[in-house]
Parts: C-alpha cells; sequence; structure tokens
C-alpha cells in the first residue's frame, strides 16, 4: 500500500538573468530538485513586492523562496540591493507576526550555478517538509 | 413578569446555553465590550454598549452566499448555507432592538433576503433597559424609549435580580423554558426602575436633539444645502461610522476565486468608500462631500421616504464616540436642523 | 515663558488673515464633548473666537490635510503644527506631496494629548466635559460628580512615548522649541520580540481579527498618500471591502505597514483613530526599529530631502537571512 507523503508546495521566485538560468542549468546538468518546487520568472528579483508572497501563501504555498542574481551582478545594477532590504524587513516582520521564518527564503544564485540551485531547492523543501503544512498564513478558501 | 435574582444569575444562563448558543456582553481588555459565546462561569459585562451592535448576528460583515464548481461547460451551483439554529442574544439595548426593525425594513421587504430571514427567525432577542446612559446616547431623538427596550424578552437588572417580561410568542417560549431558576413578581420593581431611568435620560446633554426638520420627502430641502460642504471637509472617507453603526445595510457581493472554483459572498460595504456602488461607469458619487451627504441624506431623509417616515439612525452614539475626526451625525443634524437644534 | 492657549493661536491667526499672509487657518473646531473635535477651515477671526479649540484632545495631524488643502487656488492657509505633525510634514514634503508655498506653518508646542479611551474606561459613562490643569485631569460625569485624574494615566500611548518635542519645520515658532526625546518606544516591540513565535502568534491573532477595515488607520495616515490604494482598486486582485478570514487581516496589515515602512514618521495616527484599538504602531515601530538595527538610526521627516532606507541601499547591507537569526535582538 502506498503511503500519502505530504509533500510541501513551494513557490519559487526566480530572476531571469541569474537563477532562471540557473534552474535551467541544473536541468541540462540532470541535477534534480523536487518537482513540488514551482517556479515562476520575474524580471528581477525586485519585480517581487511583499504582496507576492503574501499571495503565494494566500493560494496554498507552504514555503515561498526568492532567486536572484548575486548581490553586484544585477543586470539592472541595483535591483537585488533592494530586494534584500525589503526582504530583510518583510521576513522579519513575518516572524515577528508569529510565522515560521523557515517558510520564507531568499538566496543569490547565479547563471552558472546549477548545482547551488538545485542544493538550494533540495534543502528548501526539505526545511519546510519538516514544518509541515503553512497554517499561519493559510486562506482556508483557496484549500477547499 | 418574571425574575430571577442576580445570585442565581449563572444558574440561568447555564439554563439557556443548556438548549442553544447564548450571546452575552463581555468585558475585553482596554476597556472594550464584545458579545461572546456563553461559557458556563462567563461574567456578564455591566457596559452600556458593546463595540460592535447586535447587527453582527443577523447580517454579518462577511457571508459566504453560495459556491460554484464547473467542469467542462457545466457548472454547479452549491448552496453553502447550513440550516441556522435557535441562539439567544443577551442584554440588548433599546437602539439596537429597534435597530433590528430597521433592518427588517430592509431585509424583509420583498424581495425577502432569505439569508437575514433565516437568522432573524432563529434569533431570540432578551433586551435590556439602560440605566446609565451615556453622553453620546441621543435615541430618544428617533422615539426609542430606553426604559422600554423592547425585544422578544424584555428585561431589567436591578440591584438584585433580573425582571423579565416576555413580549413575543418566541420570547414566551423562551422563558416557559426557564420557569425553573425564575419566579413570578410584581412589576413595582420595574416601574421605579423606569422612573429613574426617565430621570436620567432628562440629564442627558444630547437630550434636546430634534428630528423634526427632517424626515421623508425633505430631499429638496437639504440636498444642495452649502453647509454640507463644511460638515465633509476634514472626513476621512474611511468606513468607521457605516461599520459601527447598528443600522447601516449596505454591501456588496463579490466573487472569490479559489483555488478549485467561485466562493460567492457578500461583505459589509460602506457608502463612504470611493469604490462604493462603482460600475462601469465609475462611482456615481465623485466626491468625498457626496459620499458623505448619502450616508446622512439616507438615515435622515431618503429612508424615511421609503418607510413610513422611519428613521434609519437609532442614536446609539457608536459613530460619535468612534469617528476619527469626530464628525457625525449629531452635529450634521444640528447644522443642518436649523433653529430647533441650536 | 509664555503659555501658549486657545488665544495666543487665535491672536496670531487674526495678524496673519488681516495682513492678508493667508486665507484660511486650518484648526481644530470644538464638539459637543470635550473630547469630540474636529478639523475645519476657519475663514475669519469671528467663526475661530466662536468654534477654535486648543486643548488635550486637539490631537489630529493636519500634515495630510494639506495635500488638499494647497491644490486650491485660494493663496496660503494657516496651519498649526505640534511637534510630531512637523515630522509628517517634513515627510510629505520630501515626498513632493503638497506646495510649501502655500502654506503657512506655526509650530506650536504640546504638552501631550489625552485619551478619551482611558478617560472613559477610568470614569465609566457619562463624560460631561474634561478639564486640564496641569498634572490633574478633571472629568465631570453625569453619574459620579467630578472626578479626578492624573494625566499621566490617561496620556496617549503615542505622547507617553514622544519622540521628539522639537519642531523640524515651520515659518514660525509660538513659545520655545524642545528637544528630541530618547524614548521608550521601542519597549513594547522588545517585549513582543522575545516572546515565542507561538505567542506572538496568538497576540497579533487576537489583535487583528478585531479588524473592521474601516481603513481608517490608512486614511488618516500621513504617510499614505496614493491616489488609489491597492486595496480599493478592484483591478489589483487584493482588493477586499472587509477581512474574509484572518488571512486577509494579516496581509492589509502587513502590507499597509510595509508600505509606509522607512517613511513613517511614527505619528501614531493609527492607533489613535482605531475604533478597535488595535495596538498598529506596534507594526510600524518594528519596522523603524528594524531599520535603525539594520541599515543605521534614521527617523523618518526628521529633514527633507533624506533617501529613505528602502530606496536606497549599501553594498553591505546584511542578507535577509541574517536579519531573521539575530541574536541581539
Amino acid at each position: 500500500m502506498q503511503v500519502n507523503e505530504y509533500k510541501p508546495k513551494i513557490v519559487a521566485f526566480c530572476c531571469n538573468w541569474c537563477s532562471y538560468a540557473g534552474a535551467d542549468l541544473a536541468g541540462s546538468n540532470r541535477l534534480s530538485y523536487p518537482a513540488e518546487v514551482k517556479v515562476i520568472r520575474v524580471p528581477c528579483s525586485c519585480r517581487v513586492n511583499p504582496m507576492f508572497i503574501l499571495r503565494a501563501f494566500q493560494r496554498g504555498a507552504d514555503g515561498v523562496i526568492l532567486c536572484g542574481c548575486h548581490p553586484g551582478d544585477c543586470h539592472y545594477t541595483s535591483g537585488n540591493y533592494y530586494t534584500r532590504r525589503r526582504m530583510a524587513l518583510l521576513f522579519s516582520m513575518l516572524e515577528y507576526l508569529g510565522i515560521e521564518k523557515e517558510r520564507t527564503r531568499v538566496e543569490w544564485v547565479s547563471a552558472a550555478e546549477g548545482a547551488k540551485f538545485a542544493q538550494t531547492m533540495n534543502d528548501f523543501v526539505a526545511t519546510v517538509k519538516s514544518l509541515g503544512e503553512n497554517k499561519r498564513l493559510e486562506d482556508l478558501r483557496c484549500k477547499r | 413578569m418574571r425574575k430571577c435574582s442576580l445570585a442565581n444569575s449563572q444558574l440561568l444562563f447555564d439554563k439557556i446555553a443548556e438548549n442553544m448558543p447564548l450571546y452575552i456582553p463581555v468585558d475585553l481588555e482596554k476597556g472594550r465590550v464584545a458579545y461572546k459565546q456563553y461559557q458556563s462561569g462567563m461574567k456578564m459585562s455591566d457596559a452600556l454598549k458593546t463595540d460592535r451592535s447586535a447587527k453582527d448576528f443577523f447580517f454579518p460583515q462577511t457571508e459566504n452566499l453560495m459556491e460554484f464548481k464547473t467542469e467542462g461547460k457545466s457548472i454547479e451551483i452549491i448552496d453553502t448555507r447550513s440550516e441556522a439554529q435557535d441562539f439567544v442574544v443577551f442584554g440588548v439595548r433599546a437602539c439596537d432592538v429597534k435597530s433590528l426593525e430597521v433592518l427588517d425594513k430592509v431585509f424583509l421587504a420583498e424581495p425577502v433576503d432569505s439569508y437575514y430571514k433565516n437568522r432573524r427567525e432563529h434569533g431570540v432577542i432578551v433586551s435590556m433597559a439602560c440605566t446609565r446612559p451615556t453622553e453620546t446616547c441621543f435615541c430618544s431623538t428617533f422615539g426609542i424609549d430606553a426604559s422600554a427596550p423592547a425585544g422578544d424578552i424584555e428585561c431589567y437588572k436591578t440591584e438584585d435580580a433580573f425582571y423579565f417580561d416576555a413580549k413575543t410568542e418566541k420570547g414566551k417560549a423562551l422563558l416557559s423554558k426557564l420557569d425553573c431558576v425564575t419566579e413570578d413578581c410584581g412589576d413595582e420593581q420595574v416601574k421605579a426602575q423606569k422612573e429613574q431611568i426617565k430621570k436620567v435620560l432628562d440629564k442627558l446633554p444630547l437630550k434636546d436633539l430634534k428630528a423634526d426638520e427632517f424626515g421623508a420627502d425633505k430631499t429638496d430641502k437639504f440636498f444642495n444645502s452649502p453647509e454640507w460642504k463644511t460638515l465633509s471637509e476634514s472626513c476621512l472617507g474611511c468606513g468607521t461610522c457605516t461599520f459601527v453603526c447598528p443600522t447601516c445595510q449596505c454591501y456588496d457581493i463579490k466573487d472569490f476565486k479559489t483555488n478549485k472554483g467561485v466562493q460567492r459572498f457578500r461583505c459589509w460595504d460602506s457608502c463612504m468608500y470611493s469604490d462604493f456602488t462603482k460600475m462601469s461607469a465609475g462611482q456615481p458619487r465623485l466626491t468625498q462631500m457626496e459620499r458623505f451627504r448619502q450616508r446622512f441624506m439616507h438615515k435622515l431623509v431618503y429612508f424615511p421616504t421609503n418607510n413610513d417616515g422611519m428613521f434609519s439612525c437609532v442614536g446609539c452614539g457608536r459613530c460619535v464616540a468612534k469617528c476619527p475626526i469626530s464628525m457625525n451625525i449629531v452635529k450634521v443634524m444640528k447644522t443642518l436642523g436649523g433653529k430647533n437644534n441650536d | 515663558m509664555q503659555k501658549i492657549t486657545r488665544e495666543t493661536l487665535i491672536e496670531k491667526a487674526k495678524s496673519l488673515l488681516a495682513d492678508g499672509t493667508v486665507t484660511r487657518v486650518l484648526g481644530w473646531k470644538k464638539g459637543d464633548f470635550s473630547y469630540d473635535v474636529t478639523p475645519a477651515i476657519f475663514t475669519s477671526v469671528e467663526q475661530m473666537q466662536n468654534d477654535f479649540v486648543y486643548s488635550e484632545f486637539s490631537g489630529a495631524n493636519f500634515s495630510k490635510y494639506l495635500i488638499k488643502e494647497t491644490k486650491k487656488e485660494d493663496g496660503k492657509v494657516l496651519v498649526f503644527l505640534k511637534p510630531c505633525d512637523t515630522y509628517s510634514f517634513n515627510q510629505l514634503l520630501t515626498e513632493h506631496r503638497f506646495d510649501r508655498e502655500k502654506v503657512y506653518a506655526v509650530g506650536i508646542p504640546c504638552e501631550g494629548m489625552l485619551d478619551e479611551n482611558k478617560i472613559k474606561k477610568a470614569v465609566g459613562d457619562g463624560i460631561l466635559s474634561v478639564c486640564c490643569d496641569g498634572d490633574a485631569v478633571k472629568v465631570e460625569t453625569l453619574y459620579d460628580g467630578v472626578k479626578q485624574l492624573n494625566k499621566g494615566d490617561v496620556l496617549s500611548e503615542r505622547c507617553l512615548n514622544c519622540k521628539s518635542k522639537k519642531h523640524v519645520a515651520y515659518d514660525e515658532l509660538l513659545g520655545e522649541d524642545g528637544e528630541v526625546i530618547d524614548s521608550n518606544r521601542f519597549d513594547e516591540v522588545e517585549k513582543l520580540e522575545k516572546m515565542t513565535a507561538d505567542e506572538r502568534f496568538a497576540f497579533w491573532q487576537n489583535e487583528l481579527s478585531r479588524c473592521i477595515r474601516c481603513n481608517a488607520c490608512r486614511d488618516v495616515c500621513p504617510a499614505c498618500t496614493c491616489e488609489k490604494c491597492v486595496f480599493d482598486n478592484p483591478n489589483s486582485g487584493v482588493e477586499n471591502k472587509s477581512p474574509a478570514n484572518s488571512f486577509e487581516e494579516k496581509m492589509f496589515h502587513i502590507i499597509r505597514a510595509f508600505h509606509v515602512a522607512g517613511r513613517c514618521t511614527d505619528c501614531g495616527e493609527c492607533s489613535r483613530v482605531c475604533p478597535q484599538q488595535i495596538p498598529l504602531h506596534l507594526l510600524n515601530r518594528k519596522f523603524i526599529k528594524d531599520i535603525n538595527a539594520f541599515y543605521g538610526d534614521y527617523q523618518a521627516g526628521a529633514e527633507v530631502g533624506s533617501r529613505a532606507p528602502l530606496v536606497n541601499y549599501t553594498k553591505e547591507d546584511l542578507e535577509p537571512s541574517e536579519a531573521v537569526n539575530r541574536e541581539d535582538k
């Protein structure tokens, strides 16, 4: 008999220029990472505003990860620096509201780091899996 | 008339709660008061008013209406209503009791709002006379008698007992179930309390506020008054007054896309909002002045016009206490009401 | 030192109206009780003599009204600014939200505003009048005669933790200027930070569940000046007129506070106006405290033209993971 294993839903916002290419490279290199990770391509990590993160949780995500170019390598020069400040404050606020800090993460993944991408996702999925379902930022209407 | 000594109030509440959910006003932190479902041992608040009115029980802020599920080209409509069970709201003040009468005019008139009707039929209102009305109270302006709060069961609380007088069939049915904790009594105590309440009402600072100038078919008289501009000058356009109001009944119907279908729900709306009654052509009231006017004209003129002169303000004073900029229906009436309210 | 009273302000307005410096005055208008003071426009000295009031309930921050007022083609407006209002004034100027040329700002000292909810809780129903004399607050009540309270006990939260008695913007100052105060305003935030995640979650769940989405916190906020808020825009996908569930409550308040992060001067209007007494300032102060800790001390509105922390960066900024895993908080 097959046991229904809990599979967390993960949303990964990936910047078009580095991390998305990194994911591509991970694929080309046949590096595996869990299929639960849904990648959403964004033009730059700083395109992601706090509403995106919250809405992902509302729609059923158990974890949200944001990947962008390494600081200093932003295609638009400084976008990821702003991301860094915004997400530092947002994550700190979420923690302040009692929401598990492990559910959100920012990682810098370059186009050459296919292995890092796969490893980051494996690690993040495992972390979120150990936390279980997102209960504190859920919208029950979306779970039916 | 039946009475129950305050020493037995716990027994009384337990007895009611045995059969159906009972909601009583409860003191919370920071001086807040709210209705809570009674659990044995809970203490009833002596506060005059709950922060939010009893309207919530019959017309909640959000309410699911139905659900849609689509599969291919077929659409399934699911009625998500659960049959309401009987419940009791205890300690509703005269103004809030009257507010339900106002809401009835809207929701029980054709076409009947079955969601509201369902709850209204199942809810039993035990009112409570106000022995200590506060400075923001002006229910007498609209002909409401705080010493005769009505409801399904009219209730008076003296220093040592509750006095009950069933006013409707529903009330009688409930009261008869409480025979074991109540006893027959005369009405001397209640009469004395009524007298005392009348004396207090006469001392209230807003006792002279008159609504005579307003009422049915006065639209032309007030609509173009230049005073609206100054009155609404500092209005923030927030919805506080409408959401604390026991008679405000406007709502919006919205669809929420769930992951598997659509949830149709309604929620309170506020005429103060820029997106109120928004249509394809936009919102008909473009400025805050027009929105502000709408609210007060509705309470004082439009509603009476459509409902045999009944005002849709009950003088509970919640908006007087809560408005962020302290602009309220009392100031509007004093400004527009001419000499009567000087 | 000359005490600044209602009469002083009317005198000032009188001379400015007379010499044509201003055409109207943004001031507080008295109501039916002591505490129900309404912001209003006065165009004559007579109006002011009848209705103008400056009391312990003149808490409303006028800075935001200047956006609307300066759009009028009608000369200059006189505005009275308490120290904390001047920060909002500067912040709005930084964001080019109103025309400085059309405003004549008079700085006035502030001895702290009272919180009517605290008074109501202390004396109960039937407050006929409230009168402040030094540290004593006399409350005339309907049922229990005159009750005496300590001003410190009924001072509003933002005044108990006043951050500054210094005016950072004015054309003219009445009375003497104060100093920036080393306040304890972050103590409560710290207390929350020290709780466990479960306790914090329960705390906020309880507080935010009371929200009725009247939007008063947003509408009164001098930093919230968008022409169209996402929460009012049917096309935004997040518009909601009432919090349908606990998620929407949290989303609104997180986004509201985040949107003013780095621009919030901590004027405390949001908590003052909340009809449900939700301590909204604790959200804003968390952001301010974090900004100070992460990026160096910053006071929004302290000067015109400063670059807000969220539209700025350094190459050495801390990582989001470090932000939530700090030891020192």
